[in-house]
């Protein structure tokens, strides 16, 4: 299926993003330094010093600069590059909301971290779930070789002239951000031609005319000003358009990319697995839908009708591929690696059982909070979950909605 | 604000301004005008320059100052400072 000769390279997930942003011509990486993220734009740094990029690398000295620096000189028309994790998310919170109302197609790394208190530097998603509504896309990936593939990606979908939306690809802390796994590179020429120049709009200027939407002396223009109640409400709603937007062009942009690379992940939204004749199946992102692969298969030599769900794009969230690709199930379990304290499970778990309210087969829909702080989820928890569902299926009946699996009682 | 509104669709995105400044009016919020009485007005050109939103001219034709009520907020420092108490504030649907 693929057109052109890949390298095998062992990388860890950070440097396969690494690699991928520095085949993609970027001209501004502005970055402050987070476990489990350093490695990614440490090693860029190290292309900048040996001349292998034409980058402009700004070291900052906070997350919030890093990415004020990304937004503003995405903003002169530049394509821009930053990573974070766990706190310095957080840091960045207000300027990501910055970003994407200023329609800056910023494409980030998220090394999935918990927050402290207590400090952990492990793998959870409570650092990007709860910038879910922040307007940016989010693209969880399930290996390395997905965060290569998908960064890559992701300046083409930001960038896209319809779009103009920042994106977060978010890969698991040590588990990918740390472990090396054999990637497949594309060579640098034909990633090159894949993300080609930016292209920038036109939008009408205060001088009465349409200008390209740049900050540019030549074509004075003013982006995210004093907007009051008048006005905020239409932009906020054209934001939601372009997210609308969005899932079609990811899909375009994810196929456009495997006929070239010859990988696929689902159609780019969702990664459906062995779901066709499903009665039960788990929703997961990220690394886990890895492991969980390999536990269908296992019940599927056993005879049980089990599938996953792995949600690989998760803003915009793909409703009708959630509904589509488990109509046949009859229980299904949705796994969250965060917490939403006091709320009604995580939040993997409201939007799943939120789209599958309008479905006609009303499955059972529970949820496992798991793997906080980076506590493993190894084979035998997830068969525990499937047994889980086995149960309600025999039953039909549903004892605990939200549990926890794999903290010590 | 009081010009007839643009939907979502026809407005540029983020928030880029697709008319100038100028034609924004920041004074059609006012709840009192000033007023001048050209009887008690010496034109000594204080209230142009004290004015914060620059709505006070002079006009060369009838050699006197005028308001721009597009602009002026009705903030009322100009009749506060007046030397010649020559200038009145008065609610906008009385004037």
């Amino acid at each position: 299926m693929a057109t052109v000769q890949q390298k095998t390279m062992a990388l860890n997930g950070d440097e396969a993003i690494a690699l991928a942003v520095k085949q993609s011509d970027v001209d501004v990486v502005a970055a402050y330094p987070i476990t489990p993220q350093t490695i990614i734009v440490e090693k860029f740094s190290e292309y900048v010093a040996d001349g292998e990029v034409n980058t402009e690398f700004v070291c900052t000295e906070s997350e919030h600069s890093a990415l004020t620096a990304c937004l503003t000189a995405s903003a002169t028309g530049a394509r821009t590059f930053t990573a974070s994790a766990s706190a310095g998310l957080a840091l960045m919170h207000e300027i990501l909301y910055v970003t994407s109302g200023c329609r800056a197609p910023v494409v980030m790394a998220i090394a999935n971290r918990a927050l402290s208190a207590p400090i952990n530097i492990h793998c959870d998603h409570s650092d990007s779930m709860p910038e879910r509504d922040c307007g940016w896309v989010q693209i969880y990936v399930e290996n390395s070789q997905e965060a290569y593939d998908s960064i890559i990606q992701a300046f083409r979908i930001a960038e896209h002239p319809d779009l103009m939306l920042p994106v977060m690809v978010c890969l698991d802390a040590f588990f990918l951000s740390h472990t090396l796994e054999n990637v497949e590179a594309l060579p640098d020429e034909t990633v090159l031609k894949f993300v080609g120049e930016r292209q920038i709009p036109l939008v009408m200027g205060h001088e009465g005319k349409e200008v390209p939407f740049k900050l540019d002396p030549d074509n004075p223009i003013t982006m995210g000003p004093l907007d009051l109640y008048d006005y905020y409400f239409e932009h906020k709603r054209q934001q939601e358009e372009a997210m609308r937007t969005a899932s079609q062009i990811i899909k375009e942009v994810h196929d456009e990319y495997a006929n070239i690379s010859g990988r696929k992940y689902g159609n780019g939204l969702v990664d459906a697995y062995r779901l066709e004749d499903a009665e039960i199946a788990t929703v997961c992102v990220g690394s886990t839908g890895g492991t969980t692969k390999t536990v269908v298969d296992e019940l599927r030599a056993e005879g049980v009708k089990a599938g996953l769900l792995r949600i690989r794009t998760f803003r915009p969230l793909p409703v009708e591929e959630i509904q589509k690709t488990l109509r046949s199930v009859k229980a299904v379990a949705v796994m969250d690696r965060s917490n939403s304290f006091g709320g009604y499970g995580g939040p993997v778990y409201h939007e799943v059982r939120h789209a599958l309210y309008d479905t006609q087969t009303h499955p059972h829909v529970v949820n496992y909070i798991y793997g906080l702080g980076g506590r493993d989820m190894p084979r035998t928890i997830i068969r525990d979950i499937y047994e889980d569902l086995e149960k309600i299926l025999e039953t039909n009946r549903v004892k605990d909605y939200v549990q926890f699996a794999g903290v010590r009682e | 604000m009081s010009q007839k509104q643009k939907g979502w669709k026809e407005i540029p995105i983020a928030g880029v301004c697709w008319k100038p400044a100028t034609e924004y009016h920041t004074g059609d919020w006012k709840t009192f005008k000033p007023i001048r009485d050209p009887q008690k007005c010496t034109k000594c050109l204080l209230c142009p320059m004290i004015c914060p939103d620059a709505a006070i001219r002079w006009n060369k034709t009838e050699e006197a100052i005028e308001f721009d009520y597009n602009f002026c907020k009705g903030c009322g420092i100009c009749a506060n400072e007046c030397p010649a108490k020559a200038i009145e504030m008065v609610r906008e649907e009385e004037a």
